[in-house]
């Protein structure tokens, strides 16, 4: 007897067999890309600034300003791959990743880098990287702490995507958790980290 | 007896939109949450000088696709495939809600956690899987306040936009068993509720239900585009994610991300950026889902594929600026058009997903106004469409007989002939007349069948005292001039 390919492999083909009877003959689209690749010459720096206050983020300039944020917290998740020295005034505990949901779920912070930083949207993008740790990292723990260098800090969308690997797990994230779902008002504060802390560094 | 389809209504739309009408209270609520929106969301297009270039390449890369859709979706298929996710295929809505239920019966868990996905409120995806034994919660802030209300979603984007705030502390207080008493209805205090009851939810979270913003051929990659972090919570924390994409959501290169996530945030919730976007190509070594399902739908979208015409309503990138800008859904609210997808968007897209012989009065929930087309981030004509599904209806009875059509078949044997015209005019000149004096108003706004199918939403005009050519006449006779 025949072994049955099972409903799906029959779905495929049919579905696949639908969408090419409906297109067929649907003449050739040209797209056109004449939007903008780059901003104009603008402080990169300041726009960022601005956007991130907009969100009710925290921003702060220079590495001494890392152990203002850390001001409080007792417990403190990072990833592997931090530098050193942002730690070197912390005085409390360090939990390094690998750390399980209930770990991140007790501490009190979570400080990373980024992989780059869009200053018109306002917008943080992890990427998994050594100096980020994984996703859940920066998910679960109340407050996050994000270290961006200037030369991460990149004009608008369009330079971002082009920097980024999609082939690793990406995260944007723009301000502290929110939610516009009551009479369409953005209220900070909903699942994610309700306080987010930029830390701006040369 | 077979569960009701989420893309039809159990009333027609005038019928349904009469009942919401009447509702002084949800016409406040959504007047106050349409404006709101409206207003951020021209203040955010307004700052950005190459909206018209975005607009323009998002609507050609989305005709792009469904030009290409097989070649597509096969390359999509391969590399998501490679990356570690396995893809499933379902025609309709009970085959992919079998599909779903059977591959969450392999982890051996009966409780889901949910990331707001239309994809699944078309296929009724939560009421398949209670039927399976498995108990699906919704974890974005509106879907919830649905879900807690026995309710059924009124906007793509804000299922809850007919509640305001005093009515979603009260829902919260009703069905929340760990609300603390004392809630107040300040939107930051009902959303720090919504944490609370969510928290244990998401960390013990096995098995998560995902739809996607958009899929990448080029790479298999997913994007979940969202605000509150509940997204990140389901894509993240479970081992077992299941993602519902329709056929359509495909985009062909990663780069292509760059128009969409420009025009989708501004368009949707009026910000510059959403809070969080996660996006993940299948699986990843130690950081989120290790059992990684896809599964993409057609329900419908191939036969709307087929028209010309009507095929630009697949480019749909569920923004629901086309919502908020609508003077009939702000008027009737998101329950009328009986669809999950409601509004000037819904009326296209429901009937062609479910034919518009059992959908057929959601074309006409329109007044055409065009206000839909303006806005919409990859410019679907919405009212071309509109038109063209109710040229499809009046043409699908062309052969039965009405009373529409034998009163146009005699209008037109009335105007072939200019004595025979003159004749009906003045007839209804003469009868307009004595109406008129008996109900003191030149309008009449009850007629009898069948001319009540028209008086029933509108006041019907008398005729006027004077025809335009008994005018031109009189004017002529007096040498070009007025008396």
């Amino acid at each position: 007897m025949i072994k049955k390919t099972g409903q799906y492999g029959g779905a495929r083909a049919e579905i696949l067999r639908r969408v090419r009877a409906a297109v067929a003959g649907a003449p050739p689209v040209t797209v056109p890309r004449d939007y903008h690749f780059t901003r104009p010459d603008i402080d990169l720096v300041e726009l960022f600034i601005e956007r991130l206050t907009d969100y009710k983020a925290r921003v702060h300039r220079g590495e001494e300003a890392i152990a203002t944020c850390l001001d409080g917290v007792s417990r403190l998740a990072v990833p592997a791959g931090i530098p050193r020295r942002w730690l070197s005034a912390y005085q409390g505990q360090v939990l390094t990743e690998p750390l399980t949901t209930e770990t991140l779920d007790t501490v009190d912070a979570v400080l990373t880098g980024c992989a780059l930083a869009i200053a018109e949207t306002g917008t943080l993008v992890l990427d998994a990287g050594p100096d980020q740790g994984t996703r859940a990292l920066t998910l679960i723990p109340d407050h996050h702490i994000c270290v961006v260098r200037r030369e991460q800090i990149v004009g608008g969308v369009p330079e971002a995507v082009r920097r980024l690997n999609p082939t690793r797990p990406l995260t944007w994230i723009s301000g502290p958790s929110a939610t516009s779902d009551i009479e369409l008002n953005r209220v900070e504060g909903v699942h994610g980290p309700r306080r987010l802390d930029v830390v701006l560094v040369e | 007896m077979n569960p009701p389809n989420p893309l039809i209504g159990t009333r027609p739309f005038p019928e349904a939109a009469a009942t919401e009408l009447r509702n002084p209270q949800l016409r406040a609520n959504l007047t106050h949450a349409t404006h709101t929106i409206r207003n951020k969301r021209s203040r955010v297009v307004g700052e950005v000088p190459d909206w018209e270039q975005l607009r323009e390449t998002g609507r050609a890369i989305k005709a792009d696709v469904l030009r290409r859709l097989p070649e597509l979706l096969e390359q999509f298929e391969a590399a998501a495939t490679a990356a570690g996710a396995t893809v499933h295929w379902a025609r309709d809505a009970a085959e992919a809600c079998a599909l779903i239920a059977r591959i969450i019966h392999a982890t051996g868990h009966r409780e889901v956690v949910k990331v707001k996905s239309m994809a699944t409120q078309e296929i009724g995806l939560n009421e398949a899987l209670e039927a399976e034994g498995i108990a699906a919660y919704e974890t974005d802030l509106a879907e919830l306040i649905v879900q807690l209300a026995d309710d059924t979603p009124s906007h793509i984007l804000v299922p809850a936009i007919h509640y305001n705030r005093s009515q979603i502390r009260d829902i919260f207080l009703r069905r929340m068993s760990d609300v603390d008493p004392s809630l107040s209805d300040q939107p930051a205090e009902l959303a720090e509720a919504a944490r609370k009851h969510l928290r244990r939810r998401f960390l013990n979270a096995k098995v998560a239900i995902s739809g996607a913003n958009f899929a990448i051929a080029e790479t298999g990659t997913l994007v979940v585009v969202e605000s509150e972090g509940n997204g990140r919570m389901c894509l993240t924390l479970p081992e077992t994610l299941i993602s519902v994409v329709g056929i359509e959501k495909i985009l062909p290169t990663f780069n292509d991300l760059e128009v969409f996530l420009q025009l989708l945030p501004r368009s949707s919730t009026g910000e510059r950026m959403n809070p969080y976007t996660s996006m993940w190509t299948g699986v990843t070594p130690g950081d989120g889902p290790q059992n990684v399902h896809i599964v993409l739908i057609d329900n419908g979208r191939t036969a709307t594929l087929a028209d010309e015409v009507g095929r630009q309503a697949l480019a749909c990138i569920r923004c629901s600026a086309c919502l908020n800008v609508c003077p009939v859904y702000e008027r009737t609210g998101g329950h009328a058009y009986g669809s999950v997808y409601p509004g000037p968007i819904g009326a296209i897209l429901s009937p062609q997903l479910t034919g518009v012989a059992r959908n057929s009065s959601l074309p006409f929930a329109s007044s055409l106004c065009g206000a839909c087309y303006d806005v919409c981030p990859v410019k679907i004509n919405i009212p071309e469409v509109l038109v063209h599904l109710r040229q499809e209806y009046v043409n699908d009875k062309r052969d039965q007989t009405s009373a529409e059509r034998a009163a146009m078949r005699a209008l037109a044997w009335v105007m072939r002939d200019s004595r025979r015209w003159s004749t009906a005019l003045r007839a209804a000149r003469t009868g307009g007349g004595v109406l008129a004096s008996v109900l003191r108003r030149p309008r009449v706004r009850h007629m009898p069948w069948p001319l009540s199918a028209w008086t029933s939403s509108r006041d019907a005009p008398l005729p006027a005292q004077e025809t335009f050519r008994e005018w031109w006449a009189r004017r002529e006779r007096n040498g070009g001039e007025e008396r």
